[in-house]
C-alpha cells in the first residue's frame, strides 16, 4: 500500500499553502496535462478529411461593409465625374470652348448634388452629416474627402450657377477656377477611400486604384462633354475621352495583373460582370472615336458609352470588393502566404 | 502632405501620449486565455447586460454550441466553438470505439456524407470515409475588439466619433456617430459593425465608463475561469509570455499568442489572446495589418493621379497640331 | 447632446491646440464621453444578494437607484463564486426587470377560453375559499381503518427556488391544513443523492464544498456536467489542475467539462453501477483500499447474518425478495446480531407491503429520512479486524463485485479496458494518506431508477479509499436550484418533516413515544430525536403543544404510502385530487412523462400558478400540444385557474441554502411591481384568510389549522411578513425566548422551540448567521465567516476521519482537523465534526446510549454505529449493495445476470405511461437508441427563467438533439436539420446537431447509439421547441422516487414531427409494431 508515489505528475496539492502568503498569483491550469505521453491512438470514426484551407466555418473574417452600391458605388462615380467636368470645363472656358464649359460645369454641379445626395443618404444618421466637419483627420480619406468636398461642392454649384444665370460673372470665374483645382481631388480622393479599408480586392489594389480613378474620371467628363457638345467644342472632351479610357482600361489590366487569385472577385459574379461591361463599353467608345470621331452620332454613342463605362467600372470594383469582403479565403490566403514568406509561422499544431 | 503614421501612432510609445492625454493611466487591455475558457458565454452576457446591447436575433446555426455567429453591432464579444480531430496537449478523449463494425462502416457506404460544418473537417464532396485516430479536443475562444495600437477603425473616422481614450482603449462615441460606416470596412478584424435600426456603429468600449470609475470591465468581471484577464497591458504581455511557455512545456505544443507582439501590422492588440490553433480557425486574420499603414503611399499616389489628371485636362484642351482657328464653324 | 458653442470645443481647434494634431484621441473627445458615468458608481445603494439560479450561490451586488434595479453582478467577497458569474447569473438583470414577467394576476374561469384579470385581494380570497372548500369535501379522518388526518384532496409543488423562509411557511400551513402531498424539486432532482449518501455516511448532503475542489489530487466527475450546470464552482477544478490534479470526466457525452479534462470517458448511459463496481473490484482484489482508514471508520468488519444471499447467488437478487410485490424484505440482510424487527422504520416497510400486495399504497420511500439521520440499529453487531471472515462486510463486498472486471465493464458500459485501467491508475494513485481524490456527481447519477446506488456506490468506493471527511476528498453532490438543499432539509417533501424527521405514518395509532422509539437510534446524535422533534411542534402548535398531548403530535397528517410528486398526478388522473398549487415549479416540462402531467391537471377543480410567466403548466387548457392535437378541448376543460405573479430574489429578503449546506441571505433591494408578491407573502396571507375564515370553527379538523403559531410581524406597502422572524423561529429559542445557538441545546421537555433542527445555530446570539459576508480574502479557504453551513457551519462533514484512529493528521499535507493534546480538544482548519473534547481515545461505558456510547474514533457521527456504511444493511429498499441493472427501457440485454431490471423498481402502469420492450425481448429493435437528457449553460431547467431571457434564448434558440455522424448516417439526418424523436409516450421534433463529441460504443458486441437532448424547452416563451420529457416515463428508483430521465430508449428518424391527431397516431403506430400492451415492462 504505497501509494505516496508521483505517479499523477504535477505538483502535489496541499492544503496548507492556502493559509500562506505567498500562494503563487499565478495557478493557470493546464488542460489535458495529465494524461500519456505516449498514448495508443484508438478506433476510427466516420469522419471527413481536413479541408485544406482552414477559416470558421466559412464565415468571412471581416465585417461587410455597410455600404450600398447605388449610394457609394455611384457617389464614387458622380464625384469623378464632377470633378474631372469642372476641370475640363475650366480648361474649355479658358480656350474658348464656352458651350463645352457651360455643359460641363452644369454636369459637374449635378453630379456632384447627386454625389452629395448619395453620400448623406448612405449615412446611419443623416442628421449628423455636419459632424464631418467636426475633425480634419489626414488619417480618413473621408475626412479629407469632406473637407475637400465641402470646398468643391459649393464653387462647383457657384460656377454652373453663374454660367447658367449669366450673374456675378467675376464670382463665377473665381468659382470655376476654385473647382477646377479642387476637381482632381475630388476625383481621386476616392480611391484612397476605397483603399484605405481592410477590403482585400480594395486594399490591395492601392497602387493602381488612384490612376485607374482619374482615369475614369476623365473619362467620364470627357463622355459627358461628347454627349452633350457640338464637335466643333468637343475636342479637349474627346482628347480627354480617350485619355482617360487608356488610362482607367490600361491600369484595370494591371490591377487583375497584380492582385493574381485577389483579382478573382473582380472577374467573377456580379463584380466580373459589371467590370467586363465596363471594360466593353469604354473600349467600344474608344474605337469609335479612333474610327468616327468626328461623327455626331457617334461621338453622342461614344459619350454615352463612356459613361455607362465609367459608372460599370465603379459599380464593379465596389462589388468586386464586397466579394473580396465576403469570402475569408481571400482575406486569409494571402495574409497566411505573407506570413509564410517571413517563415514567422507559429508554433504548428499536428 | 507628409506625415509619418506609425510615429503618430507612437510605435513603442503609448497611444494615449501620442494622442494628446497627459498624466493619463497605464494602457489596459485583455489577455484572453483560451485554454482555460469553458465556453460559457458569461461574458457575452455580461458585456450585454452591462452595456444594454440589443439581441442579436434568434439563429440556429449549428456551428457548435455558437449561436451568435461572429462579432457585429450587436455582439461585442463572440465566443467561438471549434470541434476538432486532434489533439489537445495529453489530453485523452477516447472518442472512437476501437473498431468501426462492417455493417456501420456499409449502411454509411450508401449514404450522402453528414456535414459536420466544423471549421477543420468540412464535408468532403462525395464520400464518408472512416478515419483511423479519432483525435478530439473542442476549443473555445471569447473573442473581443483588439483595441489596436494602430486602430484602423479609429484612423478612418471621419467625426472623430471613434477616438482613443486615456485608457489607451478604442471607442465609439455614440453622440459623434453619423454612421458614414467606413470604420466597418477599415477592421482588419471583422469588429466593429453598424445597428441597422440605430444607423450608428457599436463595438466594445472596454467598458470605458466602468474603466473611469476604477471598476474592471463587465465581461473580465464575470468570466469564472479568468479566461479573460484584464489589467495592464505590459504586465499581461509578460504573464501570457510565461503562460504560453508553461503550456508549450505541459505538451500543448500548440499554444501560441495572438496579438501581443508590438511589431505586428496592427502595433499589436490591447486585446490579445492565447490560442491553440491557427488564427483563422478561430475566424481571426492571421497577419492582420492596419490600413492606415498604406495610407501615405495611398495619399501620393492620389496626389500623382489628381495631378496628372489636372495637368491631363488642362493639356487636352490645349491646341494641338498647330494653331487652332476660333471656332469651326 | 447640446454642445456648448465655442471655437474651444471645435475638435479641429484643439486639435490644432492640443498635443492631438491626428485627431485621434483627446482632441475628440465628446461631452457624451466627459460626462460617462458607471451606474454601479451612482447607485443610491449595493444591496447583497445571492444569484437565483443554481446551488452554486454565487454572491451578487444589487444596484439600485430611483427604486429600480439598474445592475447586477458578482461580489467579488464571496469565497464561493470570487465575484464571477455565469451568463445565468450575468443576466439576472434581464431576468428581473425586463424578461417577461407578469405583473397582474391573471383568472380563468371553468371552460374559459381566455384569461381575465383578477384583483389580487379577491383572487386571494377565492382561492382561500377553494382550500377550504375542497378539504371540507376531501378529509379524510381514516385510511383503512387507521387515523389519518389528512385530505388528500389538496396538493403543492415547489419550492426549490424559494427562499428557506418560504419552504418553511409552505410546510408548516399546509401540513396545518392536514395536506400531505407537498413536493418539491428535489424529488426529481436530487432525492437519492439524500439515501444514497445518507445511509452510507449520516447526512445526505454533499460531504465537502466546491472551494475544498482545489485541493484534490484527482477529481472524478461522473454524473455530472461540472463546467455546464455549475461553471462558478468549476473555478475550483481548474484551481486544482492548477496544481496538479487530474480531472476525468466520465459521461455520454463529451461536454463543456469534457473540454478541459484531462481524460474524458464516454460511458453508456446508465451502466455507472458496473464502472464504479469495476473500480471497486479492482480496489479490493489488488488490495489497494486505505487498510488503516477502513479499519477504523467503515463497517468493512462487521459480520452479517448468515440468512443473507447475495446477487452471487440468485442471478441479480439479493435475499428476502417478494416478486409478487416487487419489494424486498431486509430481514435477511441484517448484522449478525441485530434484530429489524422493532425499528419502526422497517414496521412501516412491512405495513405497506401488506396494502401494496392488496394494491392500494405504493411504498412512501421513507430512505430520505436518511438526509441527517441514521437507520436505528438494535444490538451490537460482531466485528472481525482481520476481515477474513467470509461473512464480514469485506469479504461479501468482494464477492458481489468480483463479478464486475474489467471486460465485464467493457462489455457492459462500452469503455475499453485500457480506459478503464488508466482511470483506476489515476484514481488509486491519488488517494492515500498523502493524496485524496474527490468525486463530484449530480443528476446523471441520480435520476434512474437505481439511481440512489449510483450513489451508494461512490460511497463505497470514496470509504475503501479513505477519502472521506479530508481535504480534497469527498464526494460533491452538485445540487441544482439556488435553494434545492434547503427545500430538502426544511422541507417541502410529502415523506419529511424539517430536519429529516420522518413524517408520522398511518399504520402506527401511536403517538409521539411510540415515534420517536421506533425511529430514535440507540447510538449516535440522532438518538436525541425526541428533542429535535419536541422543539419542532413547539414551532409550530406553541402554547398549545404540551408534553402531556405528545406536543400535539396527532395534528400531523399521517401518510399511508407514497404520496409524491408522480403519485400525485395518478391522484389528479383518479380524480382524487381536486386543487393544485404550483408554487415555482413548472411540471408540464420539467417532469418525467410531461403530457401525463397536463392530462392530470386537465382533471382538477382548481389550480394555482404562481411564477414570473406564463409558463406551460399554466397555459396548457390553452396552447398545450394535446390542445394542437385535438386530444383536448379548451373548452371541456373545467380546471378553474390562477396565475399569480411571483415577487423575485431581488424584491424580498431571505435565505438560500447552497449545494454544500450553506445558507446565504438575500435583501431585498426594491419592492415588487403590481400584483407581485413573495412565497412567504402568499402563504402567510392565505394562511392568515383560511384562519380567520375558519375562526370559531369547533370542527376538531380545524383545531391544527387554528392553533398553528400564526403571527408574524409584517412591513412595507405589501404586508409582507419578516423574513428574519421566521428564520429566528427557524433557529429556535430557548424557555427566555433567547436564540438557540446550537442543536445542543435542544430539549426534549417542551422547554426549546425549533422549527429546522438542523438549522439551529443559524440565528445565534440573535444575529443572522446567513447574512455574514466576512470576504473571502480576509479568510482561509474554509471561510468560516462567510454565511452559514449546518450542521454547525462545518463545511467538511464527518472531518473527524482526516486524522487517524490517534487523533493525528494522516499525513502532513492533508490536515484538517487534529486532537490537540494539550488543550485536550479537537482543533484545525474546520469546526470539527465531533464532539469537541471526546478524546480520540475515548471508549463508551458499557451500556452507554447517545452520543456517549460513540467511540473516540466514531467518525460518522449521525450514523447508529459511528461508522461509514460499506454495505447498508437498512434502508435502501432495492439491496445493501449497489448492483448493475439495465434502466426500464434499455436496447441492452443486461450482460451481469439474469435480472434485466432493478427487481424493486416503482412502476406507474398507465395507458398514458407505456413501457417498452428491452434487452432481447422482441419489439426491442423498435426502440434501438439510448436517450439521454441534461442541460446546457445557457438554459435552466424548464427553461422559463432563460426562455424568456432574450440574451440567453439568442444563445441557444432552439431545441436540437446531438447525434454522432455515425448515427447520423445511419438515419439520413442531416446536420441542421429536424428530426423526429418517438417512444411510447410520445413523439418530439428537434433540430439535428451532428458531432464527433457523441460517440458510439460498443457493448457487448453491439454498437450502440446515443442521442442527446436538452431538456429545456416547451410551447412558451421566446425560444420555444418541443419537451424532452414528452418523451421520458414515469418509472422511479423505489427509494426516492426519482424519475429515470438520464437513460431511456428510443427511435430517431428525419423530418419534422406529424402535426394535429397524426402525432398521438404515429404513438400508436410505434405502440403497435413494438407489440406494447399493459403489461410490457413491469415483469420483475
Ligand atoms: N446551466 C444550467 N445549470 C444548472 C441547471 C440548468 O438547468 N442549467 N440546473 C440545475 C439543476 S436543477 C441541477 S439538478 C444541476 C444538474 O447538473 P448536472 O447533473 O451536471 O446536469 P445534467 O446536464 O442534467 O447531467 C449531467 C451529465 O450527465 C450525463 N449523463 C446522463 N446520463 C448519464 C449516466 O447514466 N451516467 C453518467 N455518468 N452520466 C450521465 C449527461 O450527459 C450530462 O452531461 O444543474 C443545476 N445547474
Ligand atoms: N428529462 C429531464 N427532465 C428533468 C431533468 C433532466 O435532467 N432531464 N432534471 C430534473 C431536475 S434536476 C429538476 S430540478 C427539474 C426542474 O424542473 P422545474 O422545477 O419544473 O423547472 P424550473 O424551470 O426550474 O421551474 C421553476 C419555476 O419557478 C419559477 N420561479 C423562480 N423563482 C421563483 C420564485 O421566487 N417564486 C415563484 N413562485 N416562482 C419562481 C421559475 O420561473 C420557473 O418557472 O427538472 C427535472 N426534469
Ligand atoms: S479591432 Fe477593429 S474595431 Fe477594434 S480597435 Fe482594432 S480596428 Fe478598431
Ligand atoms: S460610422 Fe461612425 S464611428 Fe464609424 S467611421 Fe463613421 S462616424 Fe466614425
Ligand atoms: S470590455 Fe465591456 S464592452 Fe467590451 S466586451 Fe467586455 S463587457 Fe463588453
Ligand atoms: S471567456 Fe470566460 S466567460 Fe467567456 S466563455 Fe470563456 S470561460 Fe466563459
Ligand atoms: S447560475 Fe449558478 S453558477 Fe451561474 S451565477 Fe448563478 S449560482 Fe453561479
Ligand atoms: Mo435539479
Amino acid at each position: 500500500m504505497s501509494r505516496t508515489g508521483t505517479a499523477t505528475g504535477g505538483a502535489l496539492t496541499d492544503v496548507r499553502l492556502d493559509d500562506a502568503p505567498d500562494l503563487p498569483a499565478e495557478r493557470d491550469a493546464v488542460v489535458g496535462s495529465a494524461g500519456r505521453k505516449n498514448r495508443r491512438q484508438r478506433g476510427e470514426r466516420l469522419m471527413v478529411p481536413k479541408a485544406d484551407f482552414r477559416s470558421y466555418y466559412g464565415l468571412p473574417v471581416l465585417n461587410q461593409p455597410t455600404w450600398e452600391a447605388p449610394d457609394i458605388g455611384g457617389y464614387l462615380f458622380l464625384g469623378g465625374l464632377a470633378g474631372a467636368s469642372s476641370t475640363l470645363a475650366a480648361a474649355a472656358e479658358f480656350t474658348g470652348r464656352p458651350k463645352l464649359a457651360r455643359a460641363l460645369k452644369a454636369g459637374a454641379a449635378t453630379a456632384i448634388t447627386g454625389s452629395l445626395y448619395n453620400l448623406v443618404h448612405d449615412l446611419g444618421r443623416p442628421e449628423r452629416f455636419i459632424n464631418m466637419l467636426r475633425v480634419v483627420k489626414v488619417t480618413s480619406p473621408m475626412s479629407i474627402g469632406s473637407w475637400l468636398l465641402a470646398g468643391y461642392a459649393p464653387m462647383a454649384i457657384v460656377a454652373a450657377g453663374t454660367e447658367v444665370t449669366g450673374r456675378f460673372t467675376m464670382v463665377g470665374r473665381l468659382a470655376t477656377v476654385g473647382a477646377a483645382l479642387l476637381g482632381p481631388g475630388i476625383a481621386s480622393y476616392t480611391a484612397a477611400l476605397i483603399s484605405n479599408t481592410a477590403v482585400p480586392a480594395w486594399h490591395e489594389g492601392h497602387r493602381e486604384m488612384p490612376l485607374l480613378f482619374v482615369g475614369s474620371a476623365a473619362a467620364s467628363a470627357g463622355g459627358l462633354g461628347l454627349l452633350v457638345t457640338p464637335c466643333a467644342e468637343a475636342g479637349p472632351a474627346r482628347r480627354a475621352a480617350l485619355l482617360g479610357a487608356v488610362t482607367e482600361l490600361a491600369m484595370t489590366r494591371r490591377l487583375e495583373q497584380r492582385l493574381g487569385p485577389l483579382a478573382e472577385p473582380m472577374q467573377q459574379d456580379t463584380g466580373g460582370a459589371l467590370i467586363r461591361a465596363g471594360k466593353a463599353f469604354t473600349a467600344t467608345a474608344v474605337l469609335t472615336l479612333a474610327l468616327a470621331g468626328r461623327n455626331r452620332k457617334a461621338t453622342v454613342l461614344a459619350g454615352a458609352a463612356l459613361l455607362a463605362g465609367s459608372l460599370c467600372t465603379r459599380l464593379g470594383i465596389f462589388h468586386a470588393g464586397l466579394a473580396s469582403a465576403k469570402d475569408p479565403k481571400y482575406t486569409v490566403g494571402p495574409q497566411r502566404e505573407r506570413l509564410d514568406a517571413r517563415g514567422t509561422r507559429a508554433v504548428v499544431p499536428t | 502632405m507628409t506625415f509619418d503614421l506609425r510615429e503618430a501612432a507612437g510605435t513603442g510609445t503609448d497611444p494615449a501620449t501620442a494622442g494628446g492625454y497627459r498624466d493619463h493611466p497605464e494602457r489596459v487591455g485583455f489577455f484572453t486565455d483560451t485554454s482555460v475558457c469553458i465556453g460559457c458565454k458569461a461574458c457575452e452576457v455580461a458585456c450585454k447586460e452591462w452595456n444594454a446591447v440589443p439581441e442579436d436575433g434568434l439563429l440556429f446555426t449549428g456551428m457548435s454550441y455558437d449561436n451568435s455567429v461572429g462579432l457585429g453591432a450587436d455582439t461585442w464579444r463572440h465566443v467561438a466553438f471549434i470541434e476538432q480531430p486532434r489533439q489537445l496537449g495529453r489530453q485523452e478523449t477516447y472518442l472512437a470505439p476501437t473498431e468501426l463494425p462492417g455493417d456501420l462502416k456499409q449502411a454509411a457506404a450508401g449514404r450522402t456524407p453528414v456535414s459536420l460544418g466544423m471549421p477543420a473537417s468540412a464535408p468532403p464532396d462525395g464520400a464518408v470515409g472512416a478515419v483511423r485516430e479519432m483525435d478530439f479536443r473542442w476549443l473555445m475562444s471569447s473573442d473581443v475588439c483588439k483595441h489596436c495600437t494602430h486602430a484602423a477603425c479609429l484612423d478612418v473616422c471621419p467625426t472623430g466619433s471613434l477616438f482613443r481614450t486615456e485608457f489607451g482603449t478604442v471607442v465609439v462615441q455614440e453622440d459623434i456617430c453619423n454612421g458614414c460606416g467606413y470604420c466597418v470596412p477599415a477592421c482588419p478584424f471583422g469588429v466593429i459593425d453598424k445597428r441597422p435600426s440605430d444607423g450608428r456603429v457599436w463595438k466594445c468600449t472596454m467598458c470605458y465608463d466602468r474603466l473611469s470609475v476604477g471598476q474592471e470591465p463587465a465581461c473580465a468581471k464575470s468570466c469564472p475561469t479568468d479566461s479573460i484577464q484584464f489589467g495592464e497591458l505590459e504586465e499581461l504581455r509578460e504573464r501570457a509570455g510565461r503562460r504560453v511557455l508553461a503550456l508549450q512545456a505541459a505538451g500543448v505544443g500548440s499554444a501560441r499568442l495572438y496579438g501581443a507582439d508590438p511589431d505586428d501590422g496592427v502595433g499589436g492588440a490591447g486585446a490579445f489572446f492565447l490560442l491553440l490553433d491557427e488564427p483563422e480557425v478561430y475566424g481571426l486574420p492571421p497577419d492582420p495589418v492596419v490600413t492606415t499603414r498604406d495610407l501615405p503611399a495611398m495619399w501620393r499616389r492620389v496626389g500623382v493621379a489628381a495631378a496628372g489628371l489636372l495637368i491631363g485636362l488642362i493639356a487636352v484642351a490645349m491646341p494641338v497640331g498647330g494653331r487652332r482657328t476660333g471656332g469651326h464653324r | 447632446m447640446r454642445q456648448p458653442i465655442s471655437i474651444g470645443s471645435w475638435p479641429v481647434w484643439r486639435q490644432l491646440t492640443a498635443a492631438d494634431p491626428f485627431g485621434r484621441a483627446a482632441a475628440v473627445r465628446s461631452s457624451h464621453s466627459a460626462s460617462l458615468e458607471a451606474r454601479t458608481a451612482t447607485a443610491d445603494r449595493v444591496v447583497k444578494s445571492i444569484c437565483p439560479y443554481c446551488a452554486v450561490g454565487c454572491a451578487q451586488n444589487v444596484y439600485v437607484r430611483d427604486e429600480r434595479v439598474v445592475q447586477i453582478e458578482g461580489d467579488p467577497d464571496s469565497p464561493v463564486s470570487r465575484g464571477r458569474l455565469c451568463p445565468k447569473g450575468a443576466a439576472t438583470l434581464q431576468l428581473t426587470t425586463d424578461s417577461g414577467r407578469l405583473e397582474k394576476v391573471l383568472y380563468r374561469p371553468p371552460h374559459a377560453r381566455e384569461w381575465r384579470e383578477l384583483d389580487l385581494d379577491t383572487a386571494m380570497d377565492m382561492i382561500a375559499d377553494r382550500v377550504i372548500r375542497t378539504r371540507r369535501d376531501t378529509w379524510e379522518w381514516e385510511y383503512d381503518g387507521l387515523q389519518v388526518n389528512r385530505t388528500m384532496g389538496i396538493a403543492s409543488l415547489g419550492g426549490a427556488t424559494l427562499d428557506n423562509e418560504e419552504n418553511y411557511l409552505i410546510k408548516k400551513l399546509f401540513t396545518g391544513l392536514g395536506v400531505v402531498q407537498v413536493e418539491n424539486q428535489a424529488r426529481v432532482c436530487h432525492s437519492s443523492t439524500v439515501i444514497g449518501l445518507g445511509t452510507s455516511f449520516g447526512r445526505g448532503g454533499a460531504t465537502t464544498f466546491m472551494q475544498d475542489l482545489q485541493h484534490s489530487d484527482c477529481i472524478i466527475i461522473e454524473g455530472s456536467n461540472f463546467a455546464e450546470a455549475h461553471p462558478v464552482g468549476f473555478q475550483w477544478v481548474m484551481e486544482a489542475k492548477a496544481r496538479g490534479a487530474t480531472v476525468i470526466h466520465v459521461d455520454p457525452r463529451f461536454t463543456r467539462t469534457s473540454a478541459l479534462a484531462d481524460l474524458h470517458v464516454p460511458i453508456r448511459a446508465g451502466a455507472d453501477i458496473a464502472f464504479l463496481g469495476g473500480i471497486i473490484n479492482k480496489v479490493l482484489t489488488e488490495e489497494k483500499d486505505f487498510r488503516e482508514y477502513v479499519l477504523a471508520y467503515t463497517n468493512a468488519s462487521t459480520i452479517v447474518g448468515e440468512q443473507f444471499r447475495d446477487t452471487e447467488d440468485l442471478d441479480g437478487l439479493f435475499s428476502g425478495f417478494d416478486a409478487d410485490v416487487h419489494q424486498y424484505d431486509e430481514t435477511s440482510w441484517q448484522y449478525e446480531g441485530t434484530q429489524v424487527a422493532t425499528s419502526s422504520g422497517d414496521r412501516d416497510v412491512a405495513y405497506e407491503r401488506r396494502l401494496a400486495a392488496r394494491r392500494q399504497v405504493n411504498p412512501a420511500g421513507r430512505g430520505e429520512k436518511f438526509g441527517s439521520g441514521t437507520a436505528a440499529l438494535d444490538g451490537d453487531p460482531r466485528q472481525d479486524p482481520t476481515l477474513r471472515d467470509p461473512r464480514c462486510v469485506y469479504q461479501i463486498l468482494k464477492r458481489h463485485f468480483s463479478r464486475y472486471t474489467p471486460e465485464m465493464v467493457e462489455r457492459v458500459t462500452g469503455i475499453p479496458q485500457d480506459v478503464f485501467d488508466q482511470v483506476c491508475r489515476h484514481l488509486i494513485e491519488a488517494s492515500g494518506p498523502e493524496r485524496t481524490s474527490a468525486f463530484v456527481y449530480a443528476v446523471g447519477w441520480t435520476q434512474h431508477t437505481d439511481g440512489s446506488q449510483f450513489i451508494r456506490a461512490a460511497s463505497i468506493l470514496q470509504l475503501l479509499l479513505g477519502n472521506i471527511g479530508r481535504p480534497g476528498g469527498g464526494i460533491q453532490a452538485l445540487r441544482g436550484h439556488a435553494s434545492i438543499q434547503g427545500s430538502t432539509d426544511i422541507p417541502t417533501l410529502f415523506n419529511l418533516l424539517p430536519g429529516y424527521i420522518p413524517m408520522p405514518h398511518a399504520h402506527r395509532q401511536g403517538d409521539f413515544d411510540d415515534f420517536i422509539d421506533g425511529d430514535a437510534a440507540r447510538k449516535g446524535f440522532w438518538s436525541n430525536l425526541r428533542a429535535y422533534m419536541a422543539s419542532m411542534l413547539k414551532a409550530w402548535w406553541g402554547p398549545v403543544a404540551q408534553p402531556e398531548n405528545g406536543f400535539c403530535f396527532d395534528y400531523l397528517p399521517r401518510i399511508t404510502g407514497s404520496h409524491s410528486a408522480y403519485d400525485t398526478t395518478l391522484e389528479q388522473l383518479k380524480g382524487t385530487c381536486k386543487g393544485y398549487f404550483l408554487l415555482g415549479e413548472n411540471p408540464a416540462v420539467g417532469s418525467a412523462n410531461a403530457r401525463m402531467q397536463r392530462l392530470g391537471m386537465a382533471k382538477l377543480d382548481w389550480l394555482v400558478v404562481r411564477d414570473f410567466s406564463l409558463i406551460e403548466s399554466a397555459t396548457w387548457w390553452k396552447d398545450g400540444p394535446e390542445i394542437e392535437s385535438g386530444e383536448l378541448s379548451t373548452e371541456q376543460i373545467g380546471t378553474e385557474v390562477f396565475f399569480m405573479p411571483a415577487a423575485a430574489h431581488t424584491e424580498k429578503s431571505g435565505s438560500f441554502t447552497n449545494t454544500n449546506r450553506m445558507l446565504q441571505w438575500h435583501h431585498q433591494a426594491v419592492e415588487p411591481a403590481g400584483d407581485q408578491r413573495s412565497e412567504l407573502w402568499f402563504t402567510y396571507h392565505l394562511g392568515r384568510i383560511i384562519r380567520a375564515k375558519l375562526a370559531g370553527s369547533t370542527d376538531p379538523m380545524d383545531r391544527p389549522i387554528l392553533d398553528l403559531t400564526w403571527d408574524y410581524p409584517t412591513e412595507g406597502r405589501t404586508g409582507e411578513p419578516m423574513a428574519e422572524a421566521v428564520l429566528a423561529e427557524i433557529n429556535g429559542w430557548d424557555g427566555d425566548g433567547r436564540p438557540l445557538s446550537n442543536y445542543n441545546e435542544l430539549r426534549d421537555d417542551g422547554s426549546t422551540t425549533c422549527g429546522v433542527w438542523i438549522y439551529c445555530g443559524v440565528y445565534a446570539d440573535g444575529i443572522n448567521q446567513s447574512a455574514r459576508r466576512k470576504p473571502g480574502q480576509e479568510q482561509n479557504w474554509i471561510g468560516a465567516e462567510w454565511s452559514w453551513a449546518w450542521p454547525a457551519n462545518r463545511r467538511v462533514l464527518y472531518n473527524r476521519a482526516s486524522a487517524r484512529p490517534d487523533g493525528q493528521p494522516w499525513s502532513e499535507r492533508k490536515r484538517l482537523v487534529w486532537w490537540d493534546e494539550q488543550a485536550g480538544r479537537w482543533t484545525g482548519h474546520d469546526v470539527p465534526d465531533f464532539e469537541p473534547t471526546k478524546r480520540p481515545d475515548y471508549q463508551p461505558p458499557e451500556g452507554a446510549e447517545g452520543v456517549a456510547a460513540l467511540r473516540g474514533t466514531d467518525a460518522f457521527i449521525m450514523q447508529a454505529d459511528g461508522l461509514g456504511w460499506l454495505y447498508v444493511p437498512t434502508g435502501v429498499l432495492d439491496g445493501p449493495l449497489p448492483t448493475h441493472y439495465e434502466p426500464q427501457d434499455s436496447p441492452v440485454r443486461n450482460p451481469l445476470y439474469g435480472q434485466q431490471r432493478n427487481p424493486a423498481r416503482l412502476l406507474r402502469p398507465h395507458p398514458e405511461n407505456r413501457y417498452q420492450p428491452s434487452g432481447s425481448e422482441p419489439g426491442a429493435e423498435i426502440f434501438p437508441y439510448v436517450v439521454t437528457t441534461y442541460r446546457l449553460t445557457e438554459h435552466f431547467t424548464a427553461g422559463a427563467m432563460t426562455r424568456n431571457n432574450p440574451y440567453l434564448a439568442e444563445l441557444q434558440p432552439e431545441f436540437f438533439c446531438e447525434v454522432s455522424p455515425e448515427l447520423a448516417t445511419e438515419r439520413g439526418l442531416e446536420h441542421a436539420g429536424w428530426a423526429t424523436i418517438v417512444t411510447a409516450r410520445n413523439a418530439i421534433e428537434a433540430r439535428v446537431l451532428v458531432t464527433s463529441r457523441m460517440a458510439p460504443l460498443r457493448v457487448d458486441g453491439r454498437v450502440i447509439h446515443q442521442i442527446g437532448l436538452p431538456f429545456h424547452w416547451g410551447p412558451n416563451g421566446y425560444s420555444r421547441g418541443d419537451a424532452a420529457n414528452e418523451l421520458s416515463a414515469i418509472s422511479l428508483d423505489p427509494n426516492s422516487h426519482i424519475q429515470e430521465v438520464k437513460a431511456f430508449s428510443a427511435d430517431i428518424r428525419p423530418g419534422r414531427r406529424p402535426r394535429g391527431s397524426s402525432r398521438p397516431a404515429m404513438v400508436r403506430d410505434y405502440q403497435r409494431r413494438a407489440g406494447i400492451t399493459e403489461r410490457t415492462g413491469t415483469e420483475v
